[in-house]
């Protein structure tokens, strides 16, 4: 298999690894910002909360696999993007870490006041991920201000505010709507009498808001400044970001559209998903597959956009990262490939067994019962 | 503090911190597995209560555990940048495999080890406990084996047109004989963790005469398994030092403090006081040829000594400006085939000339002054080392004689007899904590000035971010962590209160 085909294999992995992050994290991110919103009582808190107890953790290690994947195959693209956004990633960590204690810790006291602080944390620890990660993809648009020296020594002049601009922020919104519809699509499953209630109320509001939200970042990406790569195309040649020439283009950001008619389903999956999604809502399960459809389009029409673009330096073009410069080598790239061939069908049919064992919604009585052991 | 020292110290703290859940969840996880296996073989529904209870404990651990790995994962790219881009292309490889081979099996199968008892079979869930141990065994093995890399950087070459290291010989990575002692040494002292923990609480039961039958046959698996991983940390700790004394001879001479090369076989020394600035040991006390054994397998080779490892240094150092030179040249012109050929051959000692980079950019008219600076530079702190190494080792023996007496008690149905025992076992519920925490300063600290031995000095390892940045994230994690902790303690000790009874009473 030629190195160039390698990388864009590799650039597709990224993606999928993104999409099931977003898919399988995301509802659970998504539950835990519904939290204050469709459960009120301890017990819909518990709920809530137990709905996605058995099977957070094992969605959470698509975030871990993505950064090591990340690290592992894009290694420019791993130390640019984190260190870039250093305080970002802070935050987006922080936010991750009161998880697992907040779902393991709360119930373990009955100390309301106890139980309320971590409803917080779990409410912030949804929040934050969901808002940052949207901030960050519109910040792949704009491009941040970077550059490497001869040694390949990354340099930039990110700033956590210059990251908070509008449009990055705009993005935020459009992940925390979609997050939302899709934590309302998976309580709407896995939940009866009021909760479900409530979480089925929500599914209008947050479809309607992430069509309105995603159209105007379409929209506002179309007056982006663009760009591309103007020397001659060296797909198989070695990782060196310093070796290429970036030009603004008039093109826009929707020019790989343009030649590509078909990357429009990307976007129009996400809106139809996000539509269907609450047109479906009295069919739970088929409103829970549509509202996954939503982080599917939206991440690959980002994604297809950008291509080959992987990081877009706003201050020295030249040295953005993209799908031919920032990879692993060759070999690496090749190992790496076995690995998530063999592993990757083994995880997605152990976690489809949890699904199964686990399946059918949670009520109240199960939580009375189970008061012990329950989250 | 500079940005070097202050991501050093936020490493420290956030991995330091890290493996006070680790070791535990290693153990435990096993000591489960072991207790539910009883259970189905035997249907006694004791058993059974024993896993519920230990389980409770285990996932107040887990979560922590969790939640300071999430960082782990992350904190190269964010604190570590050029160290991420110089040897990403071989070390992100098994970080990533860990998540795709390991994690992911933990990670899924803990949530049906919690709330899958009524919705699985008895073997299920016996295979889903086993899952469970089997994934955070395997997640040590990846990450023992990015680390052995760091120890000893086999299989992979400097390319000068990506300027960085890359992999050439995967396999030689995977079976890195210092990763392979490592993660056997590593595992080892998660299961004497896990024990001592079990140990040490059953203990507590029987001195307050609570929970006995729970108690004596929890302390009965934990002596048995404990007494073979105690033997197993100190004879597969034997072998780390081996395989370090391949590789990393300045950290076996720095351990050691010992200064001089000696007549093999070398002598070990049992007590002294290593004084950095005059180079020498004062109040030594040595057993003489122990050291020559342990380290090199023999009574003829010898183990060299700090002053002649600086000389050894030095003259790599001359080896690696001759790498460096070459870099410069190609960079002037890319095609120049005798450059490269100068590179190609003197490759392994860049690094050495990269620890100039401490003193001045351009290294290339780096003085002869500056060369024996770098070339002292490569001594880690050795008192640290010394100390911390023999406290380790102690203690180590220390577990052995707890496990032994444990185990004898217990084939003679005397556990609750003997108070003295007990109130040892219960205080000796810290000291594994303790002797793991200073394995990896042994490790770690050991390592200096390197991230990677001879290949990249820490210092050029960081991110160009703002040093206030770090400032601010490691008071962040400090205080964090330090809340959490006291949240994780609270909760171990107020079920460990309650008791098996709570857990699975009704």
């Amino acid at each position: 298999m030629s190195y160039e085909i390698l990388r864009l294999i590799w650039w597709a992995l990224l993606g999928i690894l993104l999409i099931a992050f977003a898919m399988m994290d995301g509802f659970d991110l998504g539950t835990a910002m519904l939290l204050p919103f469709v459960a009120r009582s301890d017990v819909e808190r518990r709920v809530a909360i137990n709905t996605v107890g058995p099977v957070w953790e094992g969605n959470q290690v698509w975030f871990i696999l993505g950064g090591g994947a990340i690290f592992a195959a894009w290694p420019a693209l791993y130390a640019a993007s984190f260190s870039g956004f250093y305080l970002a990633m802070f935050l987006v960590l922080a936010a991750l870490i009161l998880r697992p204690v907040g779902f393991k810790y709360r119930s373990k006291l009955a100390n309301l006041l106890w139980r309320a602080t971590w409803d917080w944390t779990l409410f912030v620890g949804g929040l934050v991920p969901s808002l940052v990660f949207g901030v960050a993809f519109g910040n792949l648009f704009e491009g941040v201000p970077f550059g490497f020296d001869a040694d390949l020594r990354f340099h930039s002049e990110i700033t956590l505010f210059s990251l908070l601009n509008p449009f990055a922020l705009l993005c935020g919104l459009v992940s925390v709507s979609m997050l939302s519809l899709h934590g309302a699509a998976w309580l709407n499953l896995k939940t009866d009498a009021a909760v479900q209630r409530r979480a089925r109320g929500v599914m209008p509001f947050a479809a309607i808001a992430f069509v309105l939200l995603f159209a105007v970042a379409g929209f506002w990406v179309w007056h982006l400044q663009a760009f591309q790569i103007t020397s001659p195309a060296m797909h198989d040649g070695p990782s060196n970001p310093l070796a290429k020439i970036v030009v603004a283009s008039t093109d826009g950001w929707f020019a790989n559209f343009g030649v590509h008619p078909i990357l429009w389903l990307a976007p129009c999956i996400a809106l139809l998903g996000a539509l269907a999604a609450t047109l479906l809502r009295r069919t739970p399960l088929l409103a829970f597959l549509a509202s996954a459809l939503v982080p599917a389009g939206t991440i690959a029409a980002a994604g297809c956009a950008l291509f080959p673009f992987l990081l877009l330096s706003s201050s020295n073009p030249g040295a953005s990262l993209t799908v031919w410069d920032a990879s692993s080598s060759k070999l690496t790239l090749e190992i790496m490939l076995g690995a998530v061939v063999i592993f990757l069908p083994i995880i997605i049919a152990y976690t489809a067994w949890v699904y199964r064992v686990m399946r059918g919604p949670v009520t109240a009585d199960q939580i009375v019962r189970d008061s012990k052991t329950a989250y | 503090m500079d940005i070097v020292e202050l991501s050093r110290l936020q490493f420290a703290a956030t991995a330091l911190y890290h493996f006070l859940f680790v070791p535990l969840t290693l153990g435990l996880s096993v000591l489960l597995g072991i207790m539910e296996t009883v259970y189905v073989m035997t249907g006694r529904t004791i058993w059974r209560d024993m896993v519920r209870f230990w389980g409770v404990l285990f996932g107040i651990n887990f979560a922590m555990g969790v939640a300071t790995g999430i960082t782990m994962e992350f904190q190269f790219g964010t604190n570590w940048a050029y160290y991420s881009q110089y040897v990403g292309d071989v070390f992100g490889a098994p970080l990533a495999i860990e998540g795709l081979m390991a994690f992911f099996l933990e990670a899924t199968f803990i949530g049906l080890f919690f709330f899958a008892w009524d919705r699985l079979s008895k073997i299920q869930h016996l295979v889903a406990t086993w899952a469970l141990a089997l994934g955070t065994n395997l997640s040590a093995l990846w990450i023992l084996i990015a680390n052995g890399w760091m120890q000893y950087p086999v299989g992979a070459r400097f390319n000068v047109d990506t300027m960085r290291m890359e992999v050439t010989d995967f396999m030689a990575v995977l079976f890195n004989p210092v990763a392979q002692a490592k993660f056997v040494h590593t595992v080892s002292a998660g299961y004497v963790t896990g024990s001592v923990f079990v140990l040490a609480i059953s203990a507590y039961y029987l001195l307050r005469g609570r929970h006995a039958e729970i108690a004596k046959r929890s302390m009965t698996v934990a002596a048995s398994f404990g007494i073979a991983s105690a033997l197993s940390v100190v004879v597969l700790g034997d072998e780390s030092g081996y395989t370090a004394g391949v590789n990393q001879k300045m950290k076996i001479a720095a351990i050691e403090a010992m200064w001089d090369t000696e007549p093999a076989p070398a002598s070990f020394t049992v007590f002294g006081l290593p004084d950095m600035a005059g180079r020498k040991t004062d109040f030594a006390v040595r057993i003489p040829w122990v050291l020559g054994l342990i380290a090199t397998r023999s009574a003829d080779k010898q183990v060299p000594g700090i002053d002649d490892l600086v000389k050894l240094a030095r003259t790599r150092i001359d080896s690696g400006l001759l790498a460096y030179d070459a870099i410069l040249q190609i960079r002037k012109a890319p095609t120049d085939a005798s450059a490269r050929a100068v590179l190609y051959a003197h490759s392994a000692d860049l690094g050495y000339a990269l620890l100039l980079k401490r003193y001045r950019g351009d290294i290339e008219n780096a003085t002869s002054d500056e060369k024996d600076r770098a070339a002292n530079s490569t001594i880690p702190d050795v008192p640290v080392l010394f100390w911390s190494f023999r406290i380790m080792v102690g203690l180590g023996f220390w577990f052995i004689a707890l496990f032994a007496v444990a185990f004898w008690l217990s084939a003679r149905r005397e556990l609750n007899r003997h108070r003295p025992f007990l109130w040892a076992a219960l205080l000796s519920l810290p000291l594994p904590w303790l002797a793991a925490e200073l394995g990896w300063i042994v490790a770690e600290y050991g390592r200096q000035p390197w991230v990677i031995e001879d290949v990249l000095p820490t210092f050029l390892g960081v991110s160009s971010t703002a040093a206030s940045n770090v400032l601010f994230s490691l008071l962040g994690f400090v205080m964090f962590y330090s809340a959490l902790l006291a949240v994780d303690l609270f909760l171990l000790v107020k079920y460990i209160r309650l008791g098996p009874d709570h857990v699975v009473g009704g």
